[in-house]
């Protein structure tokens, strides 16, 4: 990821907004949307993309393999037409079920980066998120951990947290460590984690960052944008825990930090398809990128758009460049590892 | 003492015509029980097509766990609430202290508090980020692995969670029987020499077993099919294997056959349940001559008796309400406003609508037992009451498949018949929500009903019979009476349990259709405990409206019942 502006995301993403509406004349003035996202500041995004086109959109907000339960029992008549989801695993599950279909939009194959993207157009990635170490800098020297590795360290014992391997983030990492090791290795690391466990998996990523702040661990495996969420924060006590903490991007000697996407697919049985191709496409405009990136501290999948500072203050970092749907894949394979190592 | 067991007239002396008013009915209530077993038998289907072969790795890894944890969260859950309940409902009901009338209500107030909630309110006082550990902390200069504190989120954690906003069910249930039981049989006991311990346990209890066996089991049923506490508090049971293997590793079959594994261990409770109401028939609940003397206690024991009934309200709802004011105070829901009337609105006319059909449904399939008592009905009724052992997701999307059938079936039929679609009729409107409450909590309906039903004599219809009445006029106007307090308390917490209900509302409701549940749960899972709390205190708030109403509609009729019989 740099920091460059390209002029032609911005340019090809006004020029989409002013012209959407001629584009859209015709069309029943709806869109419906299946989406996993549940942020406050995704509102904007709905309400700009209403202001530019006229077209409503309406949402049905649960989790994401529910959601697709319910587009598989609807069927042909699914009133669907997108398919929202935090997390790769579950949009590549959603196109391996079939329930979407391939966009072959230029603008965004020309915007989005290919790790972030279906190579067949299914799906694509609007925002990131890295997984990383928030290590307590009193306790932790710089460089004394570098890389997801380290984690499986004897040297940690007791000195790490992370939550459930219920959690699909850890799937998908460890559905990235699978990708580079192989079962074996990954096996021996995930029980090397486990051996460092400070306390047996629960609550949520921040709840493992307060854990870290309190001084019950050392080292915690979370996504960046709960971290801007404390940052972001004015309340004193969240003010604190920040001050306490320094945030490690894994593996940057290697193949870099482990990203996720939040991502989006065109329902195979979209009635209002110029609506959802419309949306897709103004989701990479760099208005809604920022919406992303400010709104909820996650990374722009669109190179050149400038990050919110909270997170530009952890520096620029090298994303590890395996495409999402490959670990993703992995996701099933990498939670039985895990159940055999003893990972809650 | 011995059963008095009134059996049904022989079936000659019916009528031909009646006959075959009894087969309709008959037949109506197992139709309704075949369309409420529908979304469980989906799931049994499912379960009986080849696996991935998850189920083995399972086997191997986690089974082990998940079994020992379920039996220990019953265990815990089952004697938690029982011992809670039937205590409490006992001293509230049949002795008089300071506060007693007070506290028979405050009993309640736990019912209106979502198990996840007090989950996270707890879980955010006593973790050791928290305020209380970091005041300790504070105090005595300790750091990490210094001290030992008790760790709530564990086994016993959780099922102290559950016991603590589950014990109403057997408390209201308990009352009822209670309040219901003839003075006379209990004075009977006390002439006989039994003190008013022996009494209550000799007497009293056993007359109570059907209707505390009802209430234990729906505490139990709603532990097993608990997801959000579990998952957050880091403990594996069937629930959070059935997310893990379908969400996780993509294996639908695998999970339908766990969810058929946790039916297997809700039909034990069922077994047992039935097995504690065998031939309980104690018909002594009508004839009360006089009114109930409560025993006055003595400053001692009154003082003992307003610490047991004060401590559940404590923690079961005053520390929890404080614990998210505290969070609330501290940056609430950044919608609060009217965004938030909406969202109320939408929450009180779902658990409205569903409180009386579910209610409706479960009287109706409850009677029809009564007047066709066998083993068809009675299976019948068990089967469609299971839905409140198993987990909401999963019987959402047990019912997403047979609407989405029905739907597209119709659907294909109108295109090949007049040439045009109906397109999806009830797949994602709220006739499917309302479907997916019943499923899901119409044992809540039929266990106060059915041990309602259970205290009226045969001998009350056969005397209503021979004056005349038809069987319906039987109805009317003999068991609705009686009933009416039973059907009010369902009707209590079927609203209240939609109100806190998540996983098939989040799943089955129609677009832009959010309640405060929802409202909850989107910020929870984005990890703003702080900003969820105000959603969970309106909630509450919500909650305790049918609370009050039925219980003063109790009152009253508690007063009208005493007029009548002095």
């Amino acid at each position: 990821m740099t920091l460059s502006p390209t002029r032609r995301a911005l340019l090809g993403g006004a020029a989409l907004v002013v012209a959407a509406p001629a584009l859209l004349r015709a069309q029943t003035r709806v869109l419906n949307l299946y989406s996993s996202r549940h942020y406050d500041t995704d509102e904007a995004l709905y309400a700009e993309f209403t202001k530019a086109t006229g077209i409503t959109v309406n949402r049905v907000e649960a989790q994401p393999d529910p959601l697709m339960e319910r587009m598989r029992s609807e069927g042909a008549n699914s009133p669907a037409d997108v398919l929202v989801t935090v997390d790769a695993g579950r949009i590549e599950r959603a196109r391996e079920a079939g329930l979407l279909q391939p966009f072959a939009s230029e603008a965004l194959a020309s915007r989005i980066p290919a790790s972030y993207r279906d190579p067949d157009g299914h799906w694509f990635g609007f925002s990131t998120r890295a997984r990383v170490l928030l290590v307590a800098k009193e306790r932790v020297a710089d460089g004394a951990i570098a890389t997801y590795e380290d984690l499986a360290d004897p040297k940690w014992k007791g000195k790490v947290v992370i939550r459930s391997s219920t959690n699909v983030y850890n799937q998908s990492l460890t559905g990235s460590i699978l990708a580079a090791h192989g079962a074996d290795k990954t096996e021996a690391w995930a029980k090397g984690v486990v051996a460092n466990f400070a306390r047996p998996p629960r609550g949520g990523d921040t709840d493992q960052i307060k854990a870290v702040a309190a001084g019950e661990a050392d080292i915690a495996v979370a996504n960046t944008y709960y971290f801007g969420g404390l940052a972001r924060s004015t309340k004193p006590e969240d003010k604190a825990i920040v001050e306490k903490i320094r945030v490690v991007f894994p593996n940057q000697g290697d193949r870099g930090t482990h990203v996720n996407i939040s991502a989006a697919g065109i329902a195979r049985h979209a009635k209002n398809l110029e609506a959802a191709r419309a949306y897709l496409e103004y989701l990479s405009t760099a208005a809604a990128q920022r919406y992303f990136a400010f709104g909820n501290s996650e990374y722009p999948a669109v190179t050149g758009v400038d990050w919110p500072p909270e997170v530009a203050a952890w520096g620029k970092f090298k994303a590890d460049g395996l495409n999402a749907g490959v670990f993703a894949k992995n996701n099933a394979e990498a939670l039985k590892i895990m159940d055999r190592a003893g990972w809650k | 003492m011995t059963d008095v067991v009134f059996e049904p007239a022989p079936r000659a002396a019916w009528r031909p015509a009646l006959l075959a008013g009894r087969g309709v009915l008959i037949a109506l209530a197992i139709g309704l029980a075949a369309l409420i077993s529908l979304p469980i038998l989906s799931v049994v289907l499912t379960a009986l097509q080849p696996s991935g072969g998850a189920i083995g790795h399972l086997i191997e890894t986690v089974l082990p766990e998940i079994l020992v944890n379920s039996v220990g969260l019953m265990a815990f859950v089952g004697v938690g609430t029982a011992v809670i309940g039937v205590g409490t409902a006992w001293l509230v009901t049949l002795c008089r202290f300071p506060g007693s009338r007070l506290l028979e209500w405050l009993l309640l107030l736990p019912l209106a508090i979502p198990a996840y909630i007090i989950g996270y309110a707890y879980t955010d006082a006593l973790a050791f980020a928290g305020p209380v550990q970091a005041a300790l902390r504070g105090l005595t200069g300790w750091s990490h692995g210094d001290y030992w504190f008790p760790d709530i989120q564990s086994l016993w954690g959780v099922s102290t969670m559950l016991t603590l906003v589950l014990y109403p069910y057997v408390y209201l249930l308990a009352r009822a029987a209670f309040l219901d039981q003839s003075v006379c049989v209990l004075e009977a006991a006390r002439t006989l020499g039994a003190g008013p311990w022996g009494a209550f346990f000799r007497v009293g209890l056993p007359m109570a077993r059907p209707a505390i066996a009802a209430g234990v089991a729906l505490a139990l049923m709603e532990a097993l099919a608990d997801f959000g506490t579990v998952e957050y508090f880091g403990v594996t049971t069937f629930t959070t294997a059935i997310y893990r293997t379908w969400f996780g590793m993509g294996d639908r079959i695998a999970a339908a056959q766990l969810a058929t594994a946790l039916l297997a261990f809700v039909l034990v409770l069922v077994v047992i349940e039935i097995a504690a109401r065998r031939g309980r028939r104690f018909g002594a609940g009508a004839r009360r001559h006089r009114r109930l003397v409560p025993l006055r206690l003595k400053p001692a024991a009154a003082a003992g008796a307003i610490i047991a009934c004060a401590l559940p309200v404590l923690f079961g709802f005053a520390v929890p309400v404080a614990a998210l004011a505290r969070l609330h105070l501290d940056g609430g829901d950044p919608l609060l406003g009217p965004r938030f009337l909406h969202y109320a609105q939408n929450s009180f006319l779902l658990a409205g609508l569903a409180a009386i059909l579910v209610v409706a449904t479960g009287a109706f399939v409850a009677y029809a037992a009564r007047l066709a008592p066998g083993t068809v009905t009675a299976g019948a009724i068990r089967i469609a009451s299971i839905g409140y052992a198993v987990p909401g997701t999963v019987i959402a999307v047990g019912i997403l498949v047979p609407l989405g059938a029905f739907d597209n079936a119709l659907d294909g039929w109108t295109r090949a018949t007049f040439g045009w679609g109906t397109g999806l009729v009830l797949s994602g409107t709220a006739v499917a929500l309302l479907y997916a409450y019943l499923v899901r909590f119409l044992a809540v309906a039929v266990g106060p009903v059915e041990s309602g039903l259970h205290k009226i004599p045969a001998t009350f219809d056969a005397a209503a019979r021979t004056l005349g009445a038809t069987p319906y006029g039987v109805a009317r106007r003999v068991h609705a009476p009686l009933l009416r307090r039973s059907l009010l308390t369902a009707a209590l917490v079927v609203f209240v349990d939609v109100l806190k209900e998540l996983p098939a509302t989040l799943i089955v409701r129609p677009f832009d259709f959010d309640t405060l549940a929802v409202r909850v749960y989107n910020l929870a899972s984005d990890e703003r405990l702080a900003q969820a709390s105000t959603g969970s205190l309106v909630i509450v708030a919500i909650g305790l409206i049918p609370v009050i109403l039925i219980t003063r509609m109790i009152a009253q009729e508690r007063k009208a019942g005493e007029r009548i019989a002095s």
